[in-house]
């Protein structure tokens, strides 16, 4: 019975320090840290704002989770304390009004244009939505129930151009990655993508071509109103502009 | 009851709610209602097929290269044999990710393999069904080899000896006395080979690419139903999560604690 016992003291003094630990680290804080939900294609900026707030306002942490928006959704269905939710489509902050979660009337705080990417120097001449039905050429969109997907077909139905999609991927940055590699020649993702080191490509901003508008909404499960109100202020405001457009974000 | 035996109990119970809680917490949102519709939906039986389709194909792989290699793993020792099964049994280990950057790196269009293959026979891999078949073989073969060469080892050469004294060429000698004796281990490297097959998706996604009815498996078009539909994606997860119970169940002789 000794080894049992000694194995026995090992097992109760490790669930002892992790109680420990976790007391420990909500006594730590002072106050709630900001938590904010976003779209994936919000990630850049919002990493640059968050460590501006950092550098000239407060020290009160920033929890900021990025992923698509149904999935947030659903992490704020199941009860998620949320002071912040940034989405790339208005229909999907109305739901969070509709469901009574919401603290204030969303507003758009950024907007994003649609672009074609493809490979540095544009080695396959790309020269507008028309190329993309090139049957020498390898695309790709995003899945249809995807915002960016559906902006996507949006701009092809526009411009009568019927595209063969050898992929319809779940997100722009699997886009992105794949013309990054040269598996793809070409694919439709946001403006702000093209941001992204090891691609390059066009806006299409001509008349008629579809607009992701950004709201913001805060939330009522927030823990930290005053800091989520800052931070809302600081996105509207001109600092935030200024940010926003130096990642390809046109503002209303 | 002492103290120790307490804390042993409250461990093993903490370690056993950490694997049961998820699978409740799936049932317990799952979308009874709407199960039929979700489940029956066109787009789903498409990914099922082509799930199946592209796993019992990894399965074939496994059966025709992956008995081969077994054999020779399992017919001695030397450093290139440990070799040989460090490089084979690497997938087991190796972040799915991992594994779909390698093999694009290989067969796609700009890879060791996959440039020269389009260039002088026009052949592409990725976005192929081929590319979802290679990614599952790819994935699941180690255990298939892993389960064979474990039962190889295991059995007594000694029938061979006897059955080659009676006449029995090598061909008569594997299919009539080495197979039936190592069946069982043949039977579950199948279906674990089988079932890795089924739930690969990051290499899929990054090699073999996501279009319906193409190349968008079952685990693929759960991942997008998590970007679109969450509630498909539960749905999903159920109907994989209760084969894979089924799998365990079949194999539940083959497993520690078996009677």
């Amino acid at each position: 019975m000794r080894r049992g016992t000694f194995l026995g003291r090992m097992v109760v003094l490790a669930i002892g320090l992790g109680v420990l630990a976790a007391c420990g680290d909500a006594a730590g804080s002072t106050s709630a840290p900001l938590r904010v939900f976003a779209s994936a294609s919000l990630a850049g900026v919002l990493d640059d704002a968050v460590a501006t707030l950092k550098r000239t306002e407060t020290d009160t942490p920033v929890e900021l989770h990025v992923a698509g928006t149904p999935q947030l959704l659903l992490q704020i269905d199941h009860g998620a304390e949320v002071d912040l939710l940034l989405c790339a489509d208005m229909a999907d902050a109305r739901r969070v009004v509709d469901a009574g979660l919401a603290a204030d009337a969303p507003v758009v705080f950024a907007r994003n244009r649609m672009a074609i990417v493809h490979a540095p120097g544009n080695p396959r001449k790309i020269g507008g939505l028309a190329d993309l039905a090139r049957t020498d050429l390898r695309v790709a969109l995003c899945a249809p129930g995807v915002p960016a997907g559906r902006y996507a077909r949006a701009a092809l139905a526009r411009s009568g151009t019927i595209v063969r999609s050898v992929s319809d991927e779940p997100s722009v940055r699997a886009v992105v990655m794949k013309v990054k590699q040269g598996e793809i020649d070409a694919g439709i993702v946001y403006a702000t993508d093209l941001r992204t080191a090891g691609v390059e490509g066009h806006v299409l901003d001509s008349e008629g071509m579809p607009i992701a508008d950004y709201p913001i909404v805060t939330l009522k499960s927030g823990r930290n109103p005053t800091f989520a109100a800052r931070f809302r202020a600081f996105l509207l405001g001109p600092d935030g502009r200024a940010l926003l457009a130096r990642h390809g974000f046109s503002t209303p | 009851m002492n103290l120790p035996r307490i804390a042993l109990a409250v461990a093993a119970s903490a370690a056993a709610l950490l694997f049961a809680v998820p699978l409740v917490g799936l049932l317990a949102h799952a979308p009874w209602s709407d199960f039929p519709v979700l489940l029956g939906d066109a787009r789903v039986r498409d990914a099922l097929a082509l799930s199946f389709a592209a796993s019992g194909a990894a399965v074939g792989v496994a059966i025709v290269l992956g008995m081969p290699l077994a054999l020779w793993l399992a017919s001695g020792r030397s450093a290139l044999r440990t070799v040989v099964r460090t490089i084979v049994l690497l997938p087991v280990v190796l972040p799915p990710i991992v594994a779909g950057i390698a093999l694009l790196a290989a067969f796609g269009r700009n890879g060791l393999v996959g440039a020269p293959l389009a260039q002088i026979f026009g052949v592409t891999i990725p976005f192929t069904r081929v590319a979802t078949v290679v990614a599952a073989a790819y994935m699941g073969l180690p255990f298939f080899v892993l389960a064979v060469e474990s039962g190889l080892r295991a059995f007594d050469a000694r029938w061979l000896d006897m059955a080659r004294s009676l006449g029995a060429g090598p061909i008569r000698r594997f299919a009539y006395v080495t197979l039936p004796m190592i069946f069982p281990s043949v039977a579950t490297g199948m279906l674990l080979c089988f079932m890795r097959a089924l739930g690969e998706y990051c290499a899929t996604q990054l090699f073999a690419g996501n279009l319906e009815g193409v190349t968008r498996t079952l685990p693929l078009a759960c991942g997008l139903a998590m970007e679109t539909d969450p509630r498909l994606a539960i749905a999903l997860s159920l109907l994989l999560s209760g084969g894979s119970v089924a799998v365990l169940l079949l194999l539940k002789r083959r497993l520690p604690g078996a009677r």
